[in-house]
């Protein structure tokens, strides 16, 4: 912990990752007007900076632009958050039984994660929503399993490189069976490099999900997210640019949290890569 | 080296047809009824019925699937269900748009990201450092359809150069023109069209090549046989450029080939920003307008390029480093 927060870069990406949960809590009493009001007579207004009634301006509904970002700060990171949980244990779980067992195990696993890997993921991702049908839970499933093989690959190489440590080959001597062996002693001992592949997930899952609501794909109306914002403030963009411009930077500023962070807990668990 | 490259294909084949039972999976896990859905809610029990015959979809699965992929193989994707043409026209009339962006935007990435992350690496800690950092940081945290967005409204609405939707000719077709006539308009028309959208789909791929080249560069000039090149009393660019260089660029082609799969996804999403004719586009109106054919066709077109580069990449890969080992 103490490292983590010498790091720069990490403690930039908590910083920001912190202050986006917090919004993301706090959403209903931060946003400074109702996020799904409609007031024609206020549209496409500019934004007014800090001083002004609306900050960051209204879009072609006439709705506040600052709160609407606000609150779709819910839905970024609730997808994310659940598509990466979700990737994180089938993948270890996946990855450290193909690397315990090994052999035949082993390759029908990795084949499988060929498989994955031989599409384009953001293509897979719109396909698969394509197929069972747009939304957020499809699109949490479709985020999840693009980003299994990372974590599958991470987990089997540690756990190959664990397998014959002498702790392990003494837990097996003592007689414990290998299911013990496995989650209870050698997973525990590679967390660092699976924690770096999620925080770094977490930010590919943002963009991704930010990809299939911009298609249309994701989160339907009314709930708002950014990536429909976008979508929505594009039929506009001669008008108001201001309109996409600020949800993407949203989408920016979170997507930097995660990669800072994940670069400075790689710093921090492999001191050889650093700077890299 | 021969039994490398049969190895390598022969392990494609069951790739192929994983590839192909999944697209084909893709489409049946779908809850709605194409037919139904392409006759509305007056159609006959009959009619959907009879359009359920003509599609195959009353077969069991796996008779649809091998049916499916026997004609396939003889380049028979089915016939779009909205336009009535063959998924095989529709897809190799856009496959030029699609692969000439992609590429377009490989070069940008290359010729922008490897000279900064030289400077970079050479010049440490000056300006060109930071500004490398900083565009690697950003390149990789931005969506490439959003920059996309900011171009159109920052830069083709005020830039009466560059268009903002479509694409007018081929740039590669601009080239030969250039070398066989000696007349630039076609390249030039060609590029004004693809220059935006390409640079929006290869930022991220220029700052994962400029932070690469930086870090692999400076890992090399640490090297014993750089030091000795320098004793020697060569120059400094020499010595970057043509010992140093060399090495340092080898895991950059990696890279290059693993991004290339990247280009090809985000392209699908760029295309629709800029109207670009490609099979990005193609596949995303399919999926508003749940035109299956079009849809499984085309994503197992990508996939199979996709799969084809990454070959192509490990190959010469191979070739270019007489280090690795074939087995």
């Amino acid at each position: 912990m103490k490292q983590l927060l010498r790091s720069k870069s990490a403690l930039t990406g908590l910083i920001i990752i912190g202050i986006l949960i917090f919004v993301a809590i706090f959403a209903d009493r931060i946003v400074p007007k109702d996020p799904y009001e409609m007031d024609i007579w206020e549209s496409f207004r500019p934004p007014e900076g800090l001083r002004g009634e609306y900050i960051l301006g209204t879009d072609d509904m006439g709705r506040d632009v600052l709160s609407r970002i606000i609150m779709g700060s819910r839905v970024s990171l609730l997808v994310a958050a659940v598509a990466t949980g979700v990737s994180l244990f089938f993948g270890v779980t996946l990855g450290a039984v193909a690397g315990y067992v090994g052999g035949t195990t082993d390759a029908i696993i990795m084949r499988l994660m060929d498989l994955i890997l031989a599409f384009p993921s953001v293509l897979l991702a719109i396909a698969i929503v394509a197929a069972l049908g747009p939304g957020v839970a499809n699109a949490m499933l479709a985020i999840a399993i693009v980003r299994i093989p990372a974590m599958v690959r991470v987990t089997r190489s540690t756990v190959l490189n664990l397998k014959e440590e002498e702790f392990v080959v003494a837990g097996k001597a003592l007689g414990l069976s290998h299911t013990r062996i496995l989650f209870r002693h050698i997973l525990i001992n590679c967390y660092a490099p699976i924690l770096v592949v999620a925080t770094l997930n977490m930010g590919t899952a943002i963009t991704v999900e930010a990809t299939l609501s911009f298609l249309g794909l994701g989160a339907q109306p009314p709930t708002i997210s950014w990536g429909r914002m976008l979508a929505l403030g594009r039929d506009a963009i001669r008008s108001a640019p201001y309109i996409t411009l600020f949800p993407g930077l949203a989408i920016v500023f979170t997507v930097l949290g995660f990669n800072f962070l994940g670069d400075g807990l790689r710093d921090i668990s492999d001191p050889q890569l650093r700077g890299r | 080296m021969y039994r490398y490259i049969i190895r390598r294909l022969i392990q494609m084949v069951p790739l192929l047809i994983g590839i192909s039972i999944l697209v084909f999976l893709l489409v049946h896990l779908s809850p709605g009824d194409p037919i139904r859905m392409l006759l509305g809610e007056d159609a006959t029990e009959e009619d959907v019925e009879r359009l359920n015959a003509i599609y195959g979809f009353d077969l069991p699965l796996h008779i649809q699937y091998f049916r499916w992929l026997s004609n396939a193989l003889r380049g028979n994707l089915g016939v779009s269900i909205r336009q009535g043409i063959p998924v095989t026209t529709l897809i190799f009339e856009r496959m030029g748009a699609t692969l000439e962006l992609a590429i377009v935007s490989v070069i940008i990435a290359i010729l922008l990201g490897i000279p900064l992350g030289i400077v970079a690496a050479v010049k440490r800690g000056s300006v060109w450092d930071y500004l490398s950092m900083i565009v690697a940081l950003l390149g990789v945290s931005t969506p490439s359809f959003w920059l996309a967005l900011m171009l159109l409204s920052h830069v083709a609405l005020k830039v009466e150069f560059l268009p903002m939707f479509g694409r007018d000719g081929s740039v590669f077709k601009g080239l030969w023109i250039l070398v066989t006539q000696f007349r630039a308009d076609e390249l030039l028309t060609g590029l004004r069209y693809v220059l935006l959208p390409a640079f929006s789909i290869g930022a991220s791929m220029m700052a994962i090549i400029t932070r690469l080249t930086r870090s692999s560069l400076l890992e090399v000039l640490g090297k014993d046989y750089i030091r000795t090149a320098r004793a020697k009393g060569l120059g400094d660019r020499i010595v970057v450029l043509k010992h140093a260089l060399r090495n340092a660029l080898l895991p950059v082609i990696t890279i290059v080939g693993i991004q290339f799969g990247a280009m090809l996804g985000g392209a699908v999403v760029t295309e629709t920003v800029f109207a670009w004719p490609g099979v990005g586009r193609l596949i995303v109106n399919a999926i508003s307008q749940r035109d299956f054919p079009i849809i499984q066709g085309g994503v197992l077109m990508m996939a199979i390029i996709f799969t084809m580069v990454n070959l192509a990449v490990d190959l010469s890969y191979a070739l270019v480093n007489p280090r690795i080992r074939y087995d």
